[in-house]
């Protein structure tokens, strides 16, 4: 909130600055053949391998072994006391979104994340920094069947078209629990509360959509069943924009994503989606996760959650940091992800908590923010380890990732750089010398007294996606 | 939640009725004792006297010691070096392979004042109502009992400054040991500083609100900052003046005698310069204001958020004026600041000379990630041994309290944590935890709940 309210409160020279530190960085032709030499690399798969190249080609990891040769005109990175580590990829993010929820119906599978993808959000460069290359971008948690995810590559300085990340499984937020039955919503004279408003409404929402799916689905199998058999002069039923992703999802082709806290709630939908025969994928957030480990394993679902953010409200009170290791040792698919733009910058220690809390292996720890979310996200044949033929998105860092003292040097996706830190810093004086310049353009000047200052854009704040009611809270 | 509550509490009752039983069998190793599963506290853990030995012991004032041994007793470190003789009946602490910390400290937080912030208003004591509330005491108001202080102390943070948030004027910070049953046995200063909100131009104080008070119009901005500073400043000099008054009664009982007046009497310290006044401020604008502010009234100011405070790192060293800094962990404020902007603060200050901690800011139930705050610092430029001292010896000193905590000297309260690692890294684990002397149980609900489920199959 704080940071919000400084952002709308710029002085007006700000919202005239470019947008962005680095947009160009991605831009130029870049060769298509790196060469790390002689790093540390984590490849998650296959251990940790020192002294060790890896080369890429053509946007993919074409070696990973000692003593490997590039062609000439290929970039040559020295990796000597370097770690190199795949992209970090978060599995829930609302980065680049210019809206998050649309909170007025209490089901709206109808509207797609992908329709609101500002791709000059800032605060993806600064997920780049962090190693980070890969999003899932959620609705957020305002009722319980939310919109459309969409994955994409942090292409940070392209058009949105090319962050999608081709063959991501479509997925879905639903949400579960305080924030879908409004519990931060103050009761408005005049204004009648949008159903549902308890954990049973709100299970009988779920339950009455994929009722409904269910006819939806058989009406059209048995229209398609009719046409199959050349019956003539058959009228197709109407399109429902709602409840086709409901039937995909019964057809097992979409992701459930299901924000969740309390242990009640998550066997609530495992029973309901056991009821109806499909899966949810992930658990997310799941902070009482670790109350029903067994039975989220037994689903087969996956658990996405931050180590922190307990006690911030009541049903995160039983939230324990131990929570990956347990649901790990139940044998869950287990992330770590950020649910907030400042997070998302280091979830390299986020994973690394799971070593302090819980005692996992230090290849368990990785995987939590690596091959695990690629697995949850349906990407794991293209991204989560480092091997050959799989995506060259890859970061490179100064120190081991879970060093406290550790930063990225260098990101890559699909074999180009995203972020290299010495070149952001080479272009630094530059940028002040555009800053000052713009400063003294006329539109940029300070008001004259007694008139009103020009208003910067306002900027959506970092936050969970539970912290905003759009049009409701400020 | 209600059950769970009453649970615990059934629980804690058969815990603490264990406790006598379990110092009884305890003589030598006080391994059972630290083993105690109990977070919340009826009974104190006693001092003693204690050696840690074998250990690296990381003094933070002086050089570290590679080998050596830490005497505790009766609160205090009595002795520490590379060889110390252990006092006939001292509980042992084979310390090979473990490292030795001075207990570290957060400045930014308010601890005990809060527990649920969001849907638990109940569980909410950090903001009065109205702008100016200098006898809001936080000494009071700290729960003892809250659950983020366990939680907290078991990752290595001993001690913070628990403020007030609201308004202007918010009230006044104590600065207090993470162990406990009453605010008395916490409180290490119990009123150790006045927090301010300084105005902030465009809307209410600090980092909070002042959405509604926003007018559209700049120099109605201006003019609305400078009413509510001189609300601050007004209320200041009337302490001023009553403190004259009161003095000049007692030395003349023949004046007129004023009646005792509870606000102004609790700003007489601070408008004298003996406390020091917290102002919270972010942007350069605000910092500069305060410290303009600070000389007029002739305070002794600390800056709290200090995001912008490397802009004004000259003016903070010339007046020789100490920041907390909580910012590290947040985004850039401006879009085109620098990615790194942030994280460097620490280090630019250092550079520039100027006096600073690191903290994370947070009301309570993150304070435990105050560590990697400051590896974060280091990562990005501030040396390790500076990034130490950020979160032990220098918020010691900003605060004045130097002489008792930050650093492992003799005479210096045992206020010690015992790693595997180094402390400030994630991977690193706690292996024992002193308070005030006080060997710490590493429980706490977040242990207690791990113990009750990770079995559960």
């Amino acid at each position: 909130m704080k940071r919000f309210i400084s952002r709308l409160l710029l002085v007006s020279i700000a919202s005239a600055l470019p947008v962005c530190n680095a947009r160009a960085q991605g831009t130029p032709a870049q060769p298509s053949e790196t060469l790390i030499k002689n790093a540390t690399v984590l490849t998650i798969t296959r251990g940790t391998l020192s002294n060790t190249d890896v080369l890429i080609r053509n946007g993919k990891i074409a070696g990973v072994g000692k003593n490997l040769n590039a062609s000439s005109g290929a970039r040559v990175i020295d990796g000597t006391g370097k770690y190199v580590m795949p992209g970090i990829i978060d599995c829930h993010s609302h980065s680049m979104l210019d809206t998050i929820n649309e909170g007025t119906l209490a089901v709206t599978s109808m509207v797609r994340t992908q329709d609101v993808l500002n791709p000059t959000d800032v605060d993806l460069y600064r997920e780049l920094a962090g190693g980070v290359t890969t999003l899932n971008l959620l609705h957020g948690s305002a009722n319980p069947i939310g919109g459309l995810n969409t994955v994409v590559k942090i292409k940070y300085g392209r058009p949105a078209s090319e962050f999608l990340f081709p063959g991501a499984m479509p997925g879905i937020k639903f949400a579960l629990g305080e924030n879908v039955k409004r519990s931060s919503t103050p009761n408005q004279p005049g204004v009648q509360r949008r159903y549902p408003n308890t954990r049973m409404g709100v299970e009988e929402t779920i339950r009455d959509a994929f009722t409904r799916a269910r006819d939806y689905k058989t009406t059209w199998d048995e229209y398609r069943a009719k046409a199959a058999q050349g019956e003539k002069n058959l009228i197709p039923p109407r399109r429902d924009l709602q409840l086709e992703p409901l039937v995909e999802i019964l057809e097992g082709k979409r992701y459930v994503h299901a924000h969740c806290y309390r242990a009640d709630e998550i066997l609530m939908l495992i029973s309901l989606a056991d009821e109806f025969g499909f899966k949810i994928k992930t658990f997310q957030h799941v902070l009482e996760g670790y109350k029903v480990a067994k039975e989220v394993a037994a689903h087969g679902a996956g658990a996405s959650m931050f180590a922190d953010s307990w006690a911030y409200k009541i049903e995160a009170y039983d939230a324990i940091p131990y929570t990956a290791a347990i649901m790990t040792r139940a044998g869950v698919v287990v992330s770590m992800n950020s649910d907030s733009d400042e997070r998302a910058r280091r979830l390299n220690i986020e994973a690394a908590k799971a070593m302090h809390y819980g005692e996992l292996t230090e290849e368990q720890a990785l995987k939590l923010v690596t091959l695990n979310p690629a697995i949850q996200l349906g990407i794991q044949n293209r991204v989560g380890s480092i091997e050959v033929g799989k995506d060259a998105d890859l970061a490179i860092w100064n120190g081991h990732p879970f060093s406290v003292y550790s930063r990225v040097d260098t990101t890559f996706i699909d074999g180009e750089v995203f972020f290299d830190r010495q070149t952001d810093i080479a272009r630094r004086a530059d940028l002040a010398k555009e800053r000052a310049t713009l400063e003294q353009a006329e539109p940029n000047k300070p008001p004259a007294a007694g008139q009103s200052p020009q208003r910067p854009r306002g900027r959506r704040p970092s936050h969970r996606d539970d912290d905003i009611w759009e049009g409701e809270q400020p | 939640m209600i059950r769970s509550r009453r649970q615990g509490q059934a629980k804690r009752m058969v815990k603490l009725a264990t406790i006598p039983l379990i110092l009884l069998l305890c003589t030598v190793s006080i391994a059972q004792q630290i083993g105690n599963p109990t977070a919340q506290q009826g009974v104190l853990p006693p001092r003693g006297t204690f050696v840690i030995r074998n250990a690296r012991i990381i003094t933070v004032s002086g050089a570290d010691i590679e080998n050596g041994s830490v005497l505790i007793r009766d609160g205090k470190i009595e002795a520490v070096g590379a060889t110390v003789n252990a006092p006939a009946g001292a509980h042992l602490i084979e310390g090979r392979g473990l490292s030795v910390y001075p207990g570290l400290i957060d400045l930014g937080t308010s601890m005990g004042l809060v527990e649920v912030p969001q849907g638990a208003n109940g569980t909410v004591d950090t903001s009065e109502v109205g702008d100016l509330n200098p006898n809001a005491k936080a000494y009071v108001a700290i729960n003892p009992h809250s659950a983020h202080i366990a939680v907290t102390r078991v990752d290595g943070v001993t001690n913070t400054l628990s403020s007030p948030t609201g308004g202007l004027i918010s009230g006044q910070a104590a600065f207090i040991n993470l162990l406990g049953t009453s605010p008395k046995e916490m409180a290490v200063v119990p009123y150790a500083a006045l927090v301010i909100n300084y105005p902030r131009i465009g809307g209410g104080g600090g980092g909070f609100g002042g959405f509604q008070q926003q007018p559209a119009n700049l120099s109605e901005t201006l003019t609305a900052n400078e009413r509510q500073l001189e609300q601050i400043r007004k209320m200041l000099r009337d302490a001023e003046a009553y403190g004259r008054a009161r003095d000049a009664y007692k030395a003349d009982p023949k004046l007129p005698r004023s009646d005792m007046n509870i606000v102004l009497e609790s700003l007489v310290p601070y408008v004298r310069g003996e406390r020091p006044v917290i102002f919270r401020a972010d942007r350069e604008a605000e910092i500069r204001g305060a410290l303009k502010f600070a000389d007029e009234m002739k305070l002794k100011p600390i800056i709290l958020g200090g995001d912008d405070a490397w802009k004004v790192a000259s003016l903070l060293k010339e007046k020789n004026v100490p920041v907390i800094l909580t910012g590290v962990f947040s985004l850039p404020n401006r879009e085109d600041d620098f990615y790194d902007q942030l994280y460097e603060g620490p280090s630019k200050l250092q550079q520039a000379g100027v006096r600073f901690a690191i903290s994370t800011g947070d009301p309570g139930a993150e304070v435990r990630n105050l560590p990697l705050y400051a590896g974060m610092a280091s990562a990005f430029g501030l040396s390790k041994s500076d990034a130490l001292k950020s979160v032990t010896l220098y918020p010691a000193q900003i605060l004045n309290v130097a002489d008792r905590l930050g650093s492992i000297e003799p005479g210096k309260t045992a206020n010690l944590v015992v790693t595997d690692g180094d402390v400030l890294e994630v991977r690193t684990h706690i292996r024992y935890l002193f308070i005030d002397g006080r060997p710490v149980p590493l429980t706490s609900r977040h242990t207690e709940l791990n113990d009750a489920f990770k079995e559960r199959k």
